[in-house]
């Protein structure tokens, strides 16, 4: 008796960019669409020809057939015990409930669809007012009320199912209100304004049009919802104990169930079928709008999950002895690194496609390429941080003498706690909003030292960074502080367990020009302090020119140049190179980081 | 917190207001013969008339209300026309019986739902399977035939519980939880699936943050990662929709107390019902709604101050 949840409900909101034309004909393709198309008008065929198909009529009591078993001649499914034939009282009780279903998610899609077209449209203050009113409403004790207002309603199944309409039209509402706020700031509908449509046309042409699957979706479930509530009330009493419906059958049959328990398989089986492919249909009709997205998304989960096995190391060991024996006496080395993800059909897009670099104890190199050249993906790979999808292999990939290329889950996290660390790129999102700085930066030292050393540990880094007042800061959260210091914590976090390689991901871009220059004085100071290896990734030259000491420059996932810093600047011997350095722009003007391009993409995005 | 914890309250109050306005003008306003009700139909019109004069049915609705509110602020429901009993009175003795069955079944929705998120977002797989066909079995079968279902299985073939009845928790402690763990767990089955994948859902999204990647980075446990940093981001959403659920809960042990014969709200509210027995209708729904509103208010500051934002402010 759960009405549905607005989760369950906007739920289905995802299954709206899709071609509709021919979702219907891609359902009944479906063997369960089919199945569900097939059982539904059976049904509602069925309540349809009662008059026809019935023996007797479905309240008269025939004392001869009290209790008769199915197959008495001419009760086909048997009488209950009060001699009423079950099979006419089964085709009632088809009626009552496809009606009830019917008025149940038509008053709720009506009141919410309407409503939301009206909120989502207009805005603003209307908006307002209806989203008020309709977030009190599913706050509304809906059970109770139908019950307590069963005198006024006069107890007819047809009015409680109106009223149940109303208290489940929510859902409606706030799936419709959203959708259409979406698609309102859509061009296509800024298009339509421009070459002179009137509002009423652009909401039922282009509005209606989007919002259509979703709600027919979510009418389904709201329909097993009113007909379940429908048999729920009749059964416990509410409207006359004589008419036929699933509700009254199954009260009847539940106190004959020790006589005749078989009787209480009619109604049951007839209200599971018809729910059955009520939720089959709108599930597959789910299906069928998300069509071949979801359809790919299903068959990459499964490719991924049986590659995973390819991840394993190098099936070259007389290579791999050969390329290590080289790579002696270097704090990481890389020997053909290559990252791929699954695509849609099956087959693997590779990013970094055989890289190969060396880092020394104490050294800072910049690895710098436009974004989409595998830059990032080749530091998560050495991080051991990339999703599960993705799939790492190469020839050697050593930090400190051990091979990074060991797929043992636990040792790889120890050396992330304390041989390798990380600076993300975007300060504030890579903070747990929940907790205090403090416990963060004291959770990721605790496995090498006791409570109390790792808070002062911290403490002491905290200050080691430049923030002002330590404590103050080690009990504050994320929100509390600047994206300026929260970099500062999360570079304190990173060299906390003085590890002897450092990687840093873009860690200036998203922060403001005065900043950027602050940061990048104490990583200099860090990394000469503690002798750190540091991997430095990103697209400014300019940075690389302020910091690095040597540089490699990747596009499309490979290394087209690397070499000493001075060099690199003097003599650029690849024109993509040249064209890099050639972006970086003169001393007085200051570049905003992300670039204009990005920020446009992300744009679109939203 | 507490400009947030006021906010909720007037929230509250508000719901509270509406719901009981509504329910009062819609119940009294409806001309239901209620002395003729009560007097059956030998009694003379004078008879009825003073009977309508005596329970002050013949004052105009809005002075009826003012006296309802006037009452309410002084904890006075009213008196149930039929028993005579006050109606405060009575739903005081039934709280226990309403409530051991609604929290025990918000507890099994609770712990069921994040334990099966929790499970389902890192494992995926056959868990996300279950749920699926779990969901699917709740929508097919309505609430009815489950709880006869398993009523027949548990209590009548098994005789694991009692099929019907209630047993207060102070007289035997087994007894009381026999009698109320079966409508527990069928008032529970609707709920689970949704919430869980709700739970399983925010989890991934969590799990897919950038400050997951970071506290990876420093090579903070998988389990930590979950169950600490990533499930208390999720709860948010989590006890949203566990809020709205509680309400169909509630609304849903009215039926289920039916069932099994409890003496909670839902019996004393169908009696009324049926009876046209105003003020303990209108008691039912107030104490309702009120008991919809204190649990809001909990599960809000329970999210609330998980949530440091909210916390602080």
């Amino acid at each position: 008796m759960s009405t549905p949840t607005i989760d369950q409900v906007t739920d289905v909101a995802d299954a709206t960019a899709a071609k509709r034309a021919g979702a219907f004909r891609r359902i009944i393709t479906t063997p369960l669409g089919l199945f569900s198309v097939i059982v539904l008008i059976g049904i509602v065929m069925l309540g349809l020809l009662e008059p026809v198909l019935r023996g007797h009529d479905p309240n008269t009591a025939d004392l001869a057939a009290i209790n008769a078993p199915p197959g008495t001649p001419g009760y086909f499914l048997g009488a209950d015990q009060n001699g009423r034939d079950i099979w006419s009282r089964v085709l009632t009780a088809i009626n009552v409930s496809v009606t009830s279903a019917l008025i149940g998610s038509g008053v709720a899609v009506g009141i919410g669809s309407i409503l939301g077209l009206i909120s989502g449209y207009v805005g603003k203050r209307v908006d307002g007012v209806l989203a008020w009113i309709f977030s009190l409403l599913m706050t509304f004790p809906a059970l109770i009320l139908i019950m307590v207002l069963q005198p006024i309603t006069g107890g007819t199944y047809q009015t409680m199912m109106a009223l149940f309409g109303i208290f489940i039209s929510p859902g409606i509402f706030w799936l419709v209100r959203n959708l259409v706020r979406g698609v309102k700031n859509e061009l296509y509908v800024d298009a339509a304004k421009v070459s002179g449509l009137s509002n009423r046309r652009i909401l039922s042409r282009h509005v209606l049009y989007v919002v259509r699957g979703p709600i027919i979706i979510s009418a389904a479930f709201m329909a097993t919802a009113a007909i379940g509530i429908q048999a729920g009330l009749a059964f416990l009493g509410f409207g006359s104990a004589q008419d036929a419906n699933f509700g009254t059958m199954t009260a009847d049959a539940f106190l004959n169930i020790y006589r005749a328990p078989l009787q209480l398989l009619w109604p049951s089986l007839f209200l599971g079928l018809m729910n059955a492919a009520l939720v089959l249909l709108g599930n597959s009709y789910r299906d069928a709008l998300a069509g071949p997205q979801a359809a790919a998304r299903r068959h990459r989960k499964k490719r991924s999950a049986s590659t995973s096995d390819a991840t394993a190391p190098s099936e070259e060991p007389t290579e791999a002895r050969k390329a290590s024996a080289q790579t002696q006496g270097k704090l990481l080395s890389v020997r053909n690194l290559r990252v791929s993800y699954p695509n849609l059909d099956g087959t693997r897009k590779e990013v970094v496609k055989g890289i190969s670099l060396d880092i020394h104890a104490g050294e800072i190199v910049g690895l710098v390429g436009e974004s989409g050249s595998g830059k990032s993906q080749t530091a998560f790979s050495i991080l051991g941080l990339l999703p599960k999808q993705a799939e790492v292999s190469a020839d050697v990939m050593n930090l400190a003498g051990d091979s990074l290329l060991n797929h043992d889950a636990k040792l790889l996290r120890r050396m992330r706690g304390s041989v390798i660390s990380y600076i993300p790129q975007e300060p504030m999102s890579n903070l747990d909003p929940s907790f205090t700085i403090g416990s963060q930066l004291v959770e990721g030292l605790s496995s090498s030292m006791s409570k109390k050393e790792a808070k002062e540990t911290a403490l002491a880094l905290l200050a080691r960074v430049g923030i002002t007042d330590p404590e103050r800061t080690f009990k504050s959260y994320p929100h509390q502080i600047s994206g300026g210091m929260a970099q500062r914590v999360l570079i304190a976090g990173a060299v906390a367990p003085r590890p002897k390689l450092l990687i840093a991901d873009e860690p200036t871009t998203a922060l403001d020009v005065t900043v950027q220059a602050e940061i990048l004085d104490l990583l200099r100071d860090l990394q000469g302090e503690l002798g750190m290896g540091v991997l430095l990734v990103t697209h400014n030259f300019g940075v690389v020119a302020d910091i690095c000491d040597r540089v490699l420059v990747m596009r499309d996932g490979e290394m087209v140049e690397g070499g000493d810093v001075r060099t690199i600047f003097r003599n650029p011997s690849h024109p993509y190179t040249q064209e890099l350095i050639a972006s970086i722009l003169d001393e007085e003007t200051v570049r905003t980081d992300p670039a204009p391009a990005v920020l446009a993409s992300a744009k679109e995005q939203k | 917190m507490i400009p947030f914890f006021l906010r909720r309250v007037g929230a509250g109050l508000v719901l509270i207001v509406i719901v009981t306005a509504i329910t009062f003008f819609l119940t009294y306003g409806a001309n239901i013969p209620v002395a003729r009700n009560i007097l059956g139909p030998t009694a003379s019109a004078e008879q009825v008339d003073i009977l309508n004069g005596q329970l002050g049915l013949n004052r105009p609705i809005l002075e009826q209300y003012f006296a309802w509110i006037g009452g309410v602020l002084q904890g006075d429901l009213g008196t149930s026309y039929y028993t005579s009993e006050p109606v405060v009175q009575a739903l005081a003795s039934r709280l226990p019986v309403t409530l051991s069955v609604v929290l025990l079944s918000a507890a099994i929705t609770l712990i069921i739902s994040t334990w099966l998120g929790v499970v389902g977002a890192a494992r995926g797989g056959v868990v996300d399977a279950v749920l699926q066909a779990f969901s699917t079995i709740t929508f097919v079968f309505p609430a009815i035939i489950l709880a006869i279902a398993m009523v027949y299985v548990f209590a009548i073939s098994l005789k694991l519980v009692p099929a019907v009845g209630y047993t207060p928790f102070g007289e035997s402690p087994e007894r009381w939880f026999a009698s109320v763990i079966l409508p527990a767990i069928i008032l529970s089955i609707g709920g689970i699936a949704a919430l869980a994948a709700q739970i399983r859902g925010s989890l991934v999204d969590e799990l897919s943050k950038d400050y997951v990647r970071t506290l990876r980075s420093r090579g903070v446990s998988e389990t930590s990662i979950l169950l600490k940093h990533a499930l208390r981001n999720a709860s948010g959403p989590g006890f949203t929709t566990f809020s709205l659920q509680f309400i169909s809960l509630f609304g849903a042990s009215l039926f289920i107390e039916k069932i099994f014969a409890l003496p909670g709200y839902g019996t004393y509210g169908f009696q009324a019902t049926i009876q046209f027995d105003l003020p303990a209708m209108l008691g039912v729904t107030l104490f309702g709604v009120g008991l919809v509103v204190v649990m809001n208010l909990v599960i809000d500051i329970a999210s609330g101050w998980l949530n440091p934002k909210v916390r602080m402010s």
